[in-house]
């Protein structure tokens, strides 16, 4: 565990792309997991206590079922996913050329059970879901974070950017209010993180399950009494596309814990 | 300490989420003077007693960014300055119109706008077109103010 940490942390000072004015630094940037106490750490750190491994072992099962109608397995046609699937949530939300936009790890798997399973769509913050992207994301623990990188997706990650930069709600804040200009400090208590998303899907004690950053993002829209974006909208897509390549740099944790 | 860490996860959910006193009802109107807004939106006094626990209920949304006088209260923000003395600092006419619409004061400032509807974006559906906090309620907040000498 300690060994992928340091390897990332020497991948973190890769080149990246020139800063927009607000935003932080590649060497500043920390996972909310830093920000945890040390009980919560503990948990995320030992896999045998991590609530979240229970998922990636579901969602291994589920690599190897075969299902729908033309009675494929997600491993029919990646193979070992250890191998296949590193470093993919390191680089998602990904542009789709035949969508013509991003789109994120849980629309790929449900593309790939329409497209090739012959499948019906898994629910938003299904188990099944959820067990299947905490298992992929899981074979790019450790691995830097890349996504938003590609040409394509310039148009999008700027969308989200402006998005996070948007104030909303009746309590009329802006994402960026609370996570570029206040990390460190704390709202009522508990403290406010620089909002990366390195470690989803992820296990929440408040939530006694496994979410999305979806479902994350949009609690935190709720939260500033804002009508949260229905999931798998655009914006919620681009936001998430932004997040991760504000990240850029920081490592896949899947599956993290936070309170 | 987990768990306590879990406890106030969950109080900020629900601080935020709920929704909380204040009716659909018309805005009052209100003259600003110079840098305050010297008569009560309601006509009458408010209730400091009332005033202190609506700052210390978490719906109101106050001490999720500020801390204060308050010692029965463990989970306090520090996002925010600290309301000890405020009295001092500020007339009850200076403290209506920041809690009325901070944003006279910084355009920029994060503390919201308690009395105020419009300039908002996608706000939710329980909330639209309400003012975070009642007439009534704002006077009381500032009656209770007001009473903070350091
Ligand atoms: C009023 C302050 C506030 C605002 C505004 C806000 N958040 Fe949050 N956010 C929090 C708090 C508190 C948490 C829980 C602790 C933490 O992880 O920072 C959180 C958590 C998160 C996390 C989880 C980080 C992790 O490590 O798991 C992400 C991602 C996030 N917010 C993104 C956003 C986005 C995007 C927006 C705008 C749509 C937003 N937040 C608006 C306060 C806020
Ligand atoms: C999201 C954060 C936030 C919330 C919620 C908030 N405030 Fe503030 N408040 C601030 C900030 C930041 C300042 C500092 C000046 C500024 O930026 O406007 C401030 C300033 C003040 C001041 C002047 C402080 C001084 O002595 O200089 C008072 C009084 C005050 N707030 C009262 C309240 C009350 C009462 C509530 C709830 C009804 C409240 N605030 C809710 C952020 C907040």
């Amino acid at each position: 565990m300690i060994f992928w940490r340091a390897i990332a942390a020497a991948t973190l000072l890769a080149a990246a792309p020139a800063l927009l004015a607000g935003e932080i630094a590649p060497e500043a940037r920390r996972s909310g997991y830093s920000f945890m106490g040390p009980d919560t750490r503990a948990m995320q750190d030992d896999d045998t206590s991590n609530p979240g491994m229970l998922f990636v072992l579901d969602g291994e099962a589920l690599w190897t079922k075969k299902t729908g109608s033309a009675d494929k397995a997600c491993a029919d046609c990646h193979g070992d996913a250890r191998s296949s699937m590193k470093g993919v949530a390191a680089r998602y939300p990904a542009f789709d050329k035949a969508l013509a936009r991003p789109v994120t790890l849980d629309q790929r798997i449900n593309l790939c059970r329409a497209n090739h399973q012959q499948a019906s769509a898994l629910p938003y913050e299904s188990r099944d879901l959820l067990a299947l992207s905490a298992f992929i994301a899981h074979q790019s623990r450790g691995v830097a974070i890349t996504a938003g990188d590609e040409p394509e997706l310039k148009p999008f990650v700027a969308q989200g950017r402006d998005l996070f930069m948007q104030r909303e709600g009746q309590l009329n804040l802006a994402c960026t209010n609370c996570h570029d200009d206040n990390f460190n400090k704390r709202l009522a208590g508990a403290p406010i993180t620089q909002g990366q998303p390195t470690g989803y899907p992820l296990y929440r004690l408040e939530w006694q399950t496994l979410g999305s950053l979806e479902r994350r993002l949009r609690g935190c829209m709720t939260g500033v009494r804002a009508q949260a974006y229905d999931y798998g909208s655009p914006e919620l897509v681009a936001l998430e596309l932004y997040l991760m390549s504000r990240a850029r740099g920081l490592p896949v944790e899947t599956p993290a814990v936070r309170p | 300490m987990a768990r306590s860490s879990v406890h106030t996860a969950a109080l900020i959910v629900v601080s935020l989420a709920l929704t909380y006193g204040a009716s659909a009802e018309q805005l009052a109107p209100y003259n600003i003077v110079g840098d305050g807004i010297v008569e009560s939106l309601t006509g009458a006094p408010g209730d400091a007693a009332r005033g202190r626990a609506l700052v210390l209920a978490r719906t109101t949304t106050c001490i999720l960014c500020h801390s204060g006088p308050f010692p029965e209260t463990r989970f306090q923000g520090d996002l925010a300055p600290d309301l000890t003395a405020a009295g001092n600092r500020w007339t009850a006419s200076q403290l209506r119109l920041r809690l009325v619409d901070a944003s006279r004061f910084n355009p920029e400032t994060i503390m919201p706008s308690y009395y105020r509807t419009d300039g908002l974006v996608r706000v939710g559906r329980n909330f639209a077109g309400k003012p975070i906090l009642s007439a009534t309620e704002i006077e009381d907040i500032v009656a209770f103010l007001a009473t903070l000498r350091g």
